[in-house]
């Protein structure tokens, strides 16, 4: 380690079942750590069974979401020398899902959710369907999303409301776009987003873009080109006389 | 803790059913899991992480396959050649040919799936070069195209309805009755819940070993517990000696080093210079593509053009190459600052860079700081790969033991001694297909499959267990940072036969130093219980690639030996086979490969 330079980390600890608490530990760091290193040498020094997710540590797999100092982040691409290391850093888990234990949250509600949605349709047929690369781009800027979830713990309507049974959340509006906006898609999901999946109780603050560490537009490409898209089938009126007529008959 | 009970351990144990057993849930694990489905399997799928998480995420520049798409010359045959003449003429032909004939279909049923690869001008495929290929080949999404690859299957593969995934949950071992296996015993991180798994087949598809080493692009998961498991029931290994160290890792800052950078760097155009500003990998290339690289800057600035008359810059020779040239010009004391060499894409647009290298262009500027469509990135070589693992039938990807399957990272032989980027992501969906196909099809035929006796459960428990026995003093972490220091140095980049021989004899004593290894607190996602766990398999694996370097006593591909530095073109053909011997020890046994027909052997046009 160079020099002796020690960072102060106050972690939470615990279970719901034991209770959770606050700890303080002085750990050893290199100044060019991310935060996700200083959480593991804590680990290998101090507390060997301090619970926390991680992969890749190259920001590409989405595992290790955590709030440090308030702000939910990816620990693995936060650099220790962007906090004013004479503070206590403050590590907390991600707050909108169950706790497990320490850092380690329960996300397995985001599985289900993904599991509801209706797949990728491909036209049947043998041909070979071309598709252009201006038509894909947006699409593709979607699927960059690593499933950090780091958009679904900010969301209000999550974090604060706990409306988990009535909007699928951020994350799962750019996997819906993905799916809608794909050139090729032949499913329709529309019905679905504006029901089963409440697109409309974003009300666009867009926190959710503002901590997506892959810097995806997710409110104004997804969320409000979905919230269009709802709105041109359900109270165009054109499009509500032709349904009618279609309903009636 | 308290005393372990035993009896009351063995009847809490989950037992559960599966007709197929897949263990890992990367890209050859999904595909595994979606083709045993898909022949009517009853599917199991454990995965160490949460879905999604797999070091497939972490795949960057592309899957190589001959579609032919940005550039009508390439076929099969040339792949087929490609990759042979990668993997120094030392890969299984049967396997290069299975791949080259079959990546094509499989990057196309990607596409039926929901993958959306960047395109070309007239809306087909685009296809991105890459060392070691003669043709644009690497079906690609910017530089994440292991996440476009995974986060397909793995939206096919929950809408399977005979499929369960167990996330973040760890097997420890494989259970094998007679002679035939029958399942895995693992635990899951969030109760620390023992799981006994019943099977009629079992596919490994557990990835690589990279952890083993400090400096590695590998993740969390990859301690070798395939290869180790495999070993532990008797299974062959082969290849064992030949690991890949990727050439092109970030070397600063420190506390990242060996994170990858990709090849698609080099793939666009990105140049490699020493701390001279000279472009050294013109005088790097080798006898065996000679005539086949650029000489020139100039030469190279025109293909990179798109003139089709130009050929080659040499920085897209393959990895083991690029490497090692790398090291010789840091030891001549031509590195730069952190001790690598200059890649520099910054000639290239800079919106260009940041669309097709856009995680390059992120990770960069958050980790080190530096825009790299500006300044030039600093890189040196990172454990990246195992090209050897367990043996399989090429067609089949059964293995020396029945009733056990793998497929992807964990198999061995497609690549020889050295891969070519891009084949992997390709090596997962063509071979994890058929290992899924396969075992389905061996387990619909599997009749009175053994269950495993209650003795046997019972010892795995104490094994599983045994670290959190009173009395144990060593920290697992320690134990995890001493053995990748003594890796590297005695296992490392460049070996002989005395490091080597230092090597196994400190793996003997690690093997006993882990016994020591304790765990404190509860079992609820403990990561200290975890790492006892996966330092033994670590230690386990690194004891098979130590073994079989000192076997081979040549220099070949990305095994390197200081005491050997020539290729032996009478061992090109020769297997070191790792094998347990009756007393649980890993020993050699040497075999002559399959001569390759005429017609396959013309198509390489070299001989070693």
């Amino acid at each position: 380690m160079a020099e002796d330079l020690k960072v102060n980390l106050n972690v939470q600890r615990g279970t719901p079942e034991s209770g959770i608490h606050m700890e303080e530990y002085e750990v050893p760091v290199d100044p060019k750590m991310v935060v996700l290193d200083a959480v593991h040498e804590l680990q290998a020094i101090q507390a060997p069974d301090l619970a926390v997710r991680w992969n890749c540590k190259a920001g590409k797999c989405g595992s290790c979401s955590a709030e440090v100092n308030g702000k939910p982040r990816l620990m693995c691409m936060s650099r220790l020398s962007d906090y004013d290391l004479n503070e206590t850093l403050t590590i907390k888990p991600m707050k909108t899902f169950p706790l497990i234990k320490d850092l380690v949250t329960d996300v397995s509600w985001n599985y289900e959710v993904n599991k509801n949605i209706k797949p990728y349709a491909h036209p049947e047929g043998t041909e070979y369907h071309k598709m252009y690369q201006e038509e894909v781009d947006r699409v593709q800027e979607f699927r960059k999303c690593i499933e950090c979830f780091l958009c679904q713990n900010v969301c209000h309507v999550l974090r604060s409301h706990d409306r988990k049974d009535a909007f699928a959340g951020p994350r799962f509006m750019v996997r819906l776009a993905s799916l809608e906006m794909h050139p090729l898609d032949t499913a329709d999901r529309i019905p679905d987003i504006r029901e089963k999946y409440g697109v409309g109780f974003c009300n666009i603050t867009r926190c959710c873009t503002e901590v997506c560490p892959e810097e995806i537009p997710i409110t104004d490409e997804a969320i409000i080109a979905l919230k269009e898209r709802v709105v041109d089938r359900y109270y165009d009126p054109v499009s509500m006389f032709v349904r009618k007529l279609f309903v009636r008959n | 803790m308290t005393e372990i009970n035993l009896e009351e351990e063995f009847n809490n144990v989950e037992i559960v059913d599966y007709d197929v057993l897949v263990i890992g849930a990367g890209g050859a694990g999904l595909r595994a899991t979606i083709e045993a489905a898909t022949q009517g399997a009853k599917v199991g799928v454990v995965c160490k992480s949460l879905l999604g998480k797999a070091h497939t995420v972490m795949a960057e520049g592309g899957a190589a396959a001959a579609l032919g798409m940005a550039d009508s010359r390439d076929s099969w045959e040339v792949h087929f050649r490609d990759t042979m003449r990668g993997g120094k003429l030392h890969g299984n032909w049967k396997m290069a040919e299975i791949h080259a004939k079959e990546a094509p279909d499989r990057i196309l049923e990607l596409e039926r799936w929901g993958a959306v690869f960047d395109r070309t001008p007239d809306g087909k495929i685009n296809q991105r070069n890459f060392g070691g290929h003669q043709y644009p080949r690497l079906a690609h999404v910017g530089d994440r195209t292991g996440l476009e690859l995974i986060r397909t299957l793995q939206d096919k593969v929950v809408h399977e309805d005979n499929v369960t995934v167990h996330m973040e949950t760890t097997i420890t071992h494989l259970l094998k009755e007679k002679d035939q296996v029958v399942g895995a015993f693992g635990y899951t991180r969030e109760e620390g819940a023992l799981y006994q798994f019943n099977a009629k087949a079992v596919i490994l598809a557990t990835g690589g070993i990279g952890k083993s080493y400090k400096i590695t692009s590998n993740s969390w998961e990859y301690t070798g517990d395939g290869h180790s498991m495999a070993f532990d029931i008797g299974a062959d290994l082969i290849d064992m000696e030949f690991i890949q160290f990727h050439p092109t890792g970030m070397v600063y800052p420190t506390s990242v080093k060996g994170v990858l950078v990709t090849e698609g760097v080099r793939g666009e155009g990105g140049i490699l210079r020493n701390s001279e500003g000279e472009r050294f990998m013109f005088n790097y290339v080798p006898e065996m593509f000679a005539g086949e690289y650029a000489e020139t800057e100039e030469e190279a600035r025109r293909w990179l053009n798109g003139d089709d008359s130009a050929r080659r810059p040499p920085e897209l020779l393959t990895r083991d190459i690029v490497a090692k040239a790398i090291l010789s010009e840091v030891k001549a004391g031509r590195g730069t600052p952190h001790g690598g060499a200059y890649l520099d894409i910054s000639h290239r647009p800079s919106e260009y860079v940041k669309k097709k290298l856009p995680s390059m262009y992120h990770q960069f500027k958050t980790l080190a700081g530096l825009d790299i469509t500006q300044e030039p990135m600093q890189v040196g070589p990172t454990t990246h790969y195992i090209m050897g693992g367990v043996r399989v039938d090429p067609e089949t990807q059964a293995t020396s033991v029945k009733g056990l399957f793998a497929a992807g990272e964990v198999a061995g032989g497609l690549h020889g001694a050295n891969r070519l980027g891009g084949n992997s992501l390709s090596d997962l969906i063509v071979f994890g297909k058929r290992a899924g196909e396969h075992a389905a099809k061996f387990a619909q035929e599997a009749s009175n499959v053994p269950q495993p006796g209650k003795d046997t459960i019972t010892s795995i428990i104490a094994e599983v267990l045994a670290p959190f026995e009173e009395g144990r003093e060593e920290n697992p972490y320690q134990i995890h940072r001493d053995l990748q220091e003594m890796m590297g140095e005695n296992v490392g980049i460049i070996r002989d036969e005395e490091r080597l021989t230092e090597g196994i004899n400190q793996l003997k004593q690690f093997a006993e130093r882990v016994n020591n290894a304790k765990a404190t607190g509860t079992r609820q996602y403990n990561p200290g219980w975890h790492e006892v766990l996966d330092v033994q398999r670590m230690i386990k694996s690194s004891m098979l690639f130590a073994v079989a370097a000192k076997a081979r006593k040549e220099s070949r591909g990305a095994h390197t030996r200081d005491d050997f530095p020539k290729t032996n073109k009478d061992l090109t053909n020769v297997l070191y086979i790792v094998r347990k011997d009756e007393d649980g020890n890993p020993i050699i046994v040497e075999e002559d490969m399959e001569p390759m027909p005429d017609e396959l052997q013309e198509l390489i046009e070299v001989e070693y």
